[in-house]
């Protein structure tokens, strides 16, 4: 894998001095440049599929550490956004950064997962055959290349980190239960917990508490402020009691592009807004 | 602390499992060797050379079946074209074998008796070294290997899947088998390799080299089964499954699916490469019919009929097939077709699971145990 020459971007780079001797930093996940406190730029994104556009120059920042909910009507192209950013789709134009040196349009999926951004889906994907321990094994943070998974043993460490998420995601009871059994809120938690063992820098959420009763979604809006600080959280939400939760800034997407910015209730006072949700 | 990956293979059985495999030894490497050699031909015990070649071959078919049950009971890829290894397998050590024969052949040359009727002078560049035993062992593991690992690798980066990864299987044993039919390709035309003398310079019918091959067979199928079992039930298992199930969930959690479905494809290449090996010299001939397209779906039978995903079902289930196979071709040779397909069938209609999900249902039903071991044993074989 030559991802050194895919990272390699010095545009808008101020602390780069050229040199190989400071690559092999940039490739460390531990290593991403915040030193803008910024985690995340899309700019000018255009998306189109057959001519439609999904995406319609979208710019978009996220700070390091923050928690942002976006929110808008259907079609808006969140579910898009958040293929752009993980590598899925490939944007017709624009950037895509994280932090301040990592080009994300050339890296492919499991690359992005490495660097440090985790997605959860909509629907939960998780791994119905595995063990819910198992799951949590599988995606932790570590090797993954064939030949260490061939020759690899759980430490305490690691088995600790996985009991310590179990607690976390609340089914430590059900650690050796297999994934397939889990209720849907708790297969949501098992895929948040997936996230988590990633250790991811970004956190990608669509939709979390889609299915959820009231206290699991309560439950889970706590554990999202909790992480929150560590970890940089984007949340795709539609319940507003939910993203009243959260407190944080909102982004209202509307066809594409971004409509309003604010704390939820600036962004629910604002006309336009009220407008493409009511349809004037 | 790190546990020694000997120890870790020791683990890979439990205990039943450990004395099933001293018991299945003791009985190819002991009792065997001595019901043959030792035994009069009138005394009820004898076992006849019939037995042996039977047993023995249907050993190498074992190993392929479970082979195919690493790429497709655990991978999720039905490969189609595991007789296209096999086959080169068996080619492979045909050739040395060939070399074999000296002058003994019926045109008392030092070429094969094909090459002299082609009217060759010598031998095609690919031949050379094909008089040492360990070239041609080496050739065995290589070819194939490379073969896999090149049509994987690029078949995996499409993101090729499903039946269409089975079809393009299919066809490239299909090539194959139009290539090794032609007399010029080097390897006998469709006639192929027969007519062996010797093996290592031991007459490779005598009862003595009988009886170590199927010995050999049989070590083969147990350090196979040991080898598999070990890797299903490490992470690279554990990733390998989950690429089964949900894929893009893999790589999003950082996983490369391309390098783990290579790695187990070409092994499972190799594994059939040996097997092939094996049974050249036990039924005494290597033709390209090996790569027809009947033979690898029949591969496909014997691992759903003893269950996917479970490693002993195949072994079971290439043993049902292929004794049901001997039996209905002498009885009822017309027969033995609409057998088969009745047998693939019912076994995919009503046994999802083969004859060890059978097991596990009926041993469930015997004793009723909490729902959630009960999901375990059905989910336990599921693909």
């Amino acid at each position: 894998m030559n991802a050194v020459d895919v990272l390699l971007d010095e545009q808008d780079n101020p602390d780069w001095d050229s040199g190989t001797a400071e690559l092999g930093h940039v490739l460390k996940p531990g290593q991403l440049d915040l030193s803008h406190k910024v985690i995340l730029y899309l700019e000018d994104i255009t998306v189109s599929f057959d001519g439609f556009r999904a995406l319609n120059k979208l710019t978009l920042t996220i700070d390091a550490g923050e928690l942002r909910c976006i929110i808008g009507p259907n079609g808006a192209g969140k579910t898009t956004m958040m293929d752009v950013i993980t590598g899925k789709t490939r944007p017709d134009e624009g950037t895509v950064f994280f932090g301040q040196t990592i080009d994300l349009t050339r890296l492919t999926e499991p690359e992005i997962a490495h660097i440090g951004i985790g997605r959860k889906f909509q629907k939960p994907t998780i791994f119905e055959n595995h063990t819910v321990f198992e799951n949590l094994e599988l995606a932790m943070k570590t090797d993954k290349r064939v030949w260490r998974s061939l020759f690899a043993q759980l430490d305490s460490a690691a088995a600790d980190r996985i009991a310590e998420t179990l607690q976390l995601i609340r089914l430590s009871a059900h650690a050796k239960r297999l994934a397939g059994l889990l209720s849907h809120g708790q297969k949501q938690w098992l895929e948040i917990g997936m996230l988590l063992m990633q250790e991811p820098k970004l956190l990608l959420l669509d939709e979390p508490v889609a299915g959820m009763t009231d206290e699991e979604t309560e439950r889970t809006g706590e554990l999202f402020l909790s992480l929150a600080g560590r970890h940089s959280l984007v949340v795709v939400e539609h319940d507003m009691a939910f993203v009243k939760q959260l407190g944080g800034r909102v982004t209202v997407l509307h066809e594409g592009s971004m409509l309003a910015e604010g704390t939820l209730e600036e962004v629910q006072a604002d006309q336009r807004v009220i407008e493409v949700y009511l349809g004037r | 602390m790190r546990t020694p990956l000997i120890v870790r293979l020791g683990r890979s059985f439990d205990a039943r499992g450990w004395l099933l495999v001293g018991l299945f030894a003791a009985f190819a490497l002991v009792a065997v060797p001595i019901m043959h050699l030792a035994l009069p031909p009138e005394n009820p015990l004898h076992l006849s050379t019939w037995f042996i070649t039977l047993t023995g071959k249907i050993l190498c078919y074992a190993i392929v079946a479970v082979a195919m049950d690493l790429i497709w009971g655990y991978g999720g890829i039905l490969s189609l074209g595991h007789g296209l290894f096999f086959a080169l397998g068996g080619y492979a050590f045909g050739m040395y074998l060939m070399r074999q024969i000296g002058r003994d052949g019926s045109y008392q040359s030092d070429l094969p008796d094909f090459m002299v009727f082609l009217d060759w002078q010598e031998l095609p560049w690919f031949w050379a070294g094909s008089d040492s035993f360990l070239w041609v062992a080496l050739l065995v593991l290589v070819v194939p290997a490379l073969i896999a690992f090149v049509f994987g690798y690029f078949a995996f980066r499409s993101r090729i899947k499903g039946v269409y990864f089975s079809i393009i299987t299919q066809a490239l044993t299909y090539a194959a088998m139009l290539f090794f039919f032609r007399n010029e390709t080097g390897f006998g035309g469709n006639n192929g390799f027969t007519d062996f003398k010797r093996i290592l310079g031991y007459s490779i019918t005598a009862p003595e080299t009988r009886v170590v091959l199927f010995g050999l067979s049989a070590l083969a199928l147990l350090g196979t089964l040991l080898l598999a079992r070990y890797l299903v039930t490490s992470k690279f298992g554990r990733v390998l499954t989950a690429i089964r199930d949900a894929e893009s969930r893999v790589m999003f959690i950082g996983y490369h699916p391309l390098w783990y479905k290579l790695f187990v494809w070409t092994l499972s290449a190799m594994l059939c490469a040996i097997a092939g090996a094996l049974y050249v010299p036990q039924v005494g001939i290597i033709n390209p019919s090996e790569m027809s397209v009947a033979n690898s779906i029949e591969i496909a039978i014997w691992v759903a009929v003893g269950g996917r995903g479970t490693l002993i079902g195949p072994v079971i289930g290439a043993f049902i097939v292929n004794l049901a196979k001997s039996w209905f071709t002498v009885s009822f040779p017309e027969y033995w077709l609409f057998f088969l397909g009745t047998l693939f069938v019912v076994s995919t209609l009503y046994l999802p699971q083969g004859v060890v999900g059978l097991w596990f249902t009926l041993r469930a039903r015997w004793r009723p145990n909490s729902g959630d071991e009960l999901a375990v044993a059905a989910k336990g074989a599921k693909a």
